[in-house]
């Protein structure tokens, strides 16, 4: 368990108003906590309080049982003692060392007794091997950030942190180091604490979802919690809102071009996925793609027509044209987008069982949880 | 082509030169990064002190130095009775002497290079394992080693050429304390010293030059190394 309590706050300058940071969360060890939230939330200020690089002011920080900062107590490890890797937005590979250089620099610091991957295993990982006699100056973006990755990795963390890694990337590069960052989060088991304002990296890689925004907690929980609240706007205000769904791959039929995921509120249809049968999937049903009928609808194209109760009616948050719906499929909440005008036309009102329609193409996000 | 004589300047200066900036160089190191990487009550007046050597007539500075390390003065006195270390007029004075009017060479290179450093590099290091002498020596002091070396060149060739500082604390004994600008100006006082006065000027000219272009050369090949141009 990590757990964190932070405050500290910056007096207003000439320059800039103040900020003031007041937050406190739990994180799963292992696991995937993600901070997310805009610019200037202070995502990035709790990272480097936890890593040591930050003295707050008042505020607790503890991996484990052990603690690493206690104002009151007055602890406070140093950072080169907390074993916390940093892997930094902007890389910071030593420029005058080779990428082995770079990568051998934590790991020859690290105690002996400490376990982790070794050094063939996280080359092989991070396909580093043909980078090693590179200097960082030669490499690319997302090489960087491989490398970056596997320096923190080989320090044998605790607690390995992630400061936007992504962020400096393009779509490409982004799309190429997500998935190295899930094998890492496997393979190695190390706790993971992921810095982000990108909801693909939420989808993916959450298993606690932290929100932020103006130094304080919005709310923190499991991500499919959270993306079901249609008051949380950071979330349910954007056009891609819709909940995260844990599914399982249930069945692939190569003849229709189809995979069967069965979910806790039941299954879907979607188009033909490269997931082996019996791997966990984390998807997004955006708010956008799901349908209602009040009756069980006729020659339709829909694969997907679900039994579901409508919980909740809710304006939504980027057009007053339009109402966010919550519904229940069984034990799983999902948010539909609608029109004012379907839902008044359809007189839909909470408690009224519905159909919901999900067409099977909607799904083109996540990847394996 | 040069008498014995000459050539005894010469090699004075060098040596002069020389031990001036080893015994600054570490020194002038620590003193720019204290200068550049920590907020305390004196950095003013470090500041002012350090830079002094520029702005003041080095024969005042020579004189400061024969007041406190003359054998009657506060550091001299006990330099020379405790440990028999007499630094006016001897080889060694001159050399203390140079260290003091370059050393602000030095600190202003390193200084300089060091605000290049980038301190999220050092940021990284901690994260990683590296308390604060590890961090330093393996990675603020490799990336500020172009800033060291073209700093310890440029002080060693203004070295070669400092007069006043040397002529009022270390005198002007030939063999010991006469430097080649000082040579020059015993020749020059000397009636048919102009052949003299003008091939060691001449050679003066041509290690200055030297010495600005080796420190360019230097700086650039160190800088391609780390990977930075």
């Amino acid at each position: 368990m990590l757990e964190v309590t932070l405050r500290h706050a910056w007096p207003a300058t000439r320059d800039g108003e103040g900020f003031s940071l007041d937050v406190a969360f739990r994180g799963p060890t292992p696991g995937v906590t993600v901070l997310f939230g805009p610019s200037g939330c202070g995502k990035s200020t709790i990272l480097s309080a936890i890593a040591g690089l930050l003295r707050p002011q008042s505020g607790r920080v503890a991996l484990d049982g052990q603690v690493l900062t206690d104002t009151a107590a007055r602890i406070f490890i140093p950072a080169e003692r907390r074993r916390c890797g940093v892997v930094f937005q902007d890389a910071r590979l030593f420029p005058h060392l080779s990428v082995e250089g770079n990568l051998r620099y934590g790991l020859r610091r690290a105690p002996r007794e400490a376990e982790g991957p070794s050094f063939e295993e996280v080359v092989a990982l991070l396909g580093l091997g043909r980078l090693l006699a590179r200097r960082p100056a030669g490499l690319s973006g997302g090489e960087r950030q491989r490398v970056a990755l596997g320096r923190a990795l080989l320090s044998r963390p605790r607690l390995l942190l992630m400061d936007e890694p992504l962020a400096s990337l393009d779509v490409p590069r982004r799309a190429e180091i997500l998935p190295l960052i899930e094998r890492v989060r496997d393979a190695f088991r190390v706790p993971i604490l992921h810095v982000t304002h990108a909801l693909e990296e939420v989808d993916r890689l959450a298993d606690t979802l932290v929100l932020l925004e103006g130094g304080r907690v919005l709310a923190a929980g499991p991500p499919e919690a959270l993306t079901a609240e249609p008051g949380l706007t950071l979330l349910a205000g954007r056009r891609d809102a819709g909940v995260v769904l844990r599914c399982l791959v249930a069945a692939h039929d190569p003849g229709r071009g189809l995979t069967r995921l069965d979910f806790a509120g039941g299954s879907l249809l979607v188009t033909l996925r490269p997931e082996p049968v019996g791997s966990t999937l984390r998807l997004r049903l955006r708010a956008r793609d799901v349908s209602l009928a009040t009756a069980p609808p006729e020659g339709l194209a829909t694969h997907n027509v679900l039994p579901a109760v409508v919980e909740g009616v809710a304006p939504a948050p980027f057009s007053p044209h339009e109402v966010l719906l919550r519904l229940r499929l069984g034990p799983t909440p999902v948010l539909a987008r609608l029109t004012r005008d379907a839902v008044g036309t359809l007189g839909l009102a909470p408690g009224q069982p519905v159909w919901a329609l999900v067409k099977s193409i909607a799904f083109d996000h996540g990847g394996p949880a | 082509m040069l008498t014995p004589e000459e050539w005894q300047a010469v090699r004075l200066s060098l040596s002069v030169a020389l031990r001036s900036v080893a015994f600054s160089l570490p020194l002038a190191v620590a003193v720019a990064w204290l200068l550049s990487r920590r907020r305390f009550l004196g950095r003013p007046l470090l500041d002012a002190v350090v830079h002094l050597p520029l702005v003041i007539p080095p024969v005042v500075v020579g004189w400061g130095l024969l007041i406190l390390f003359g054998v009657q003065g506060p550091i001299g006195r006990p330099l020379h009775d405790w440990f028999g270390i007499r630094l006016v007029f001897t080889t060694a004075g001159a050399a203390l002497a140079t260290a003091v009017m370059t050393f602000p060479l030095i600190v202003r290179a390193v200084r300089l290079s060091l605000e290049g450093v980038d301190p999220g590099l050092e940021a990284a290091a901690r994260s990683l394992g590296a308390g604060p002498f590890d961090r330093f020596f393996t990675v603020t002091l490799p990336l500020i080693a172009p800033g060291i070396l073209s700093g310890a060149i440029i002080a060693f060739a203004a070295g070669l050429g400092e007069f006043g500082a040397i002529i009022t604390f270390a005198s002007n004994i030939p063999g010991e304390t006469q430097t080649l600008p000082l040579a020059i100006y015993a020749a020059t006082q000397t009636p048919g010293g102009e052949g003299t006065a003008a091939r060691l000027a001449a050679i003066s000219f041509t290690m200055a030059v030297a010495g600005l272009l080796l420190a360019e050369l230097v700086a650039r090949h160190l800088r391609r190394l780390l990977g930075r141009s």
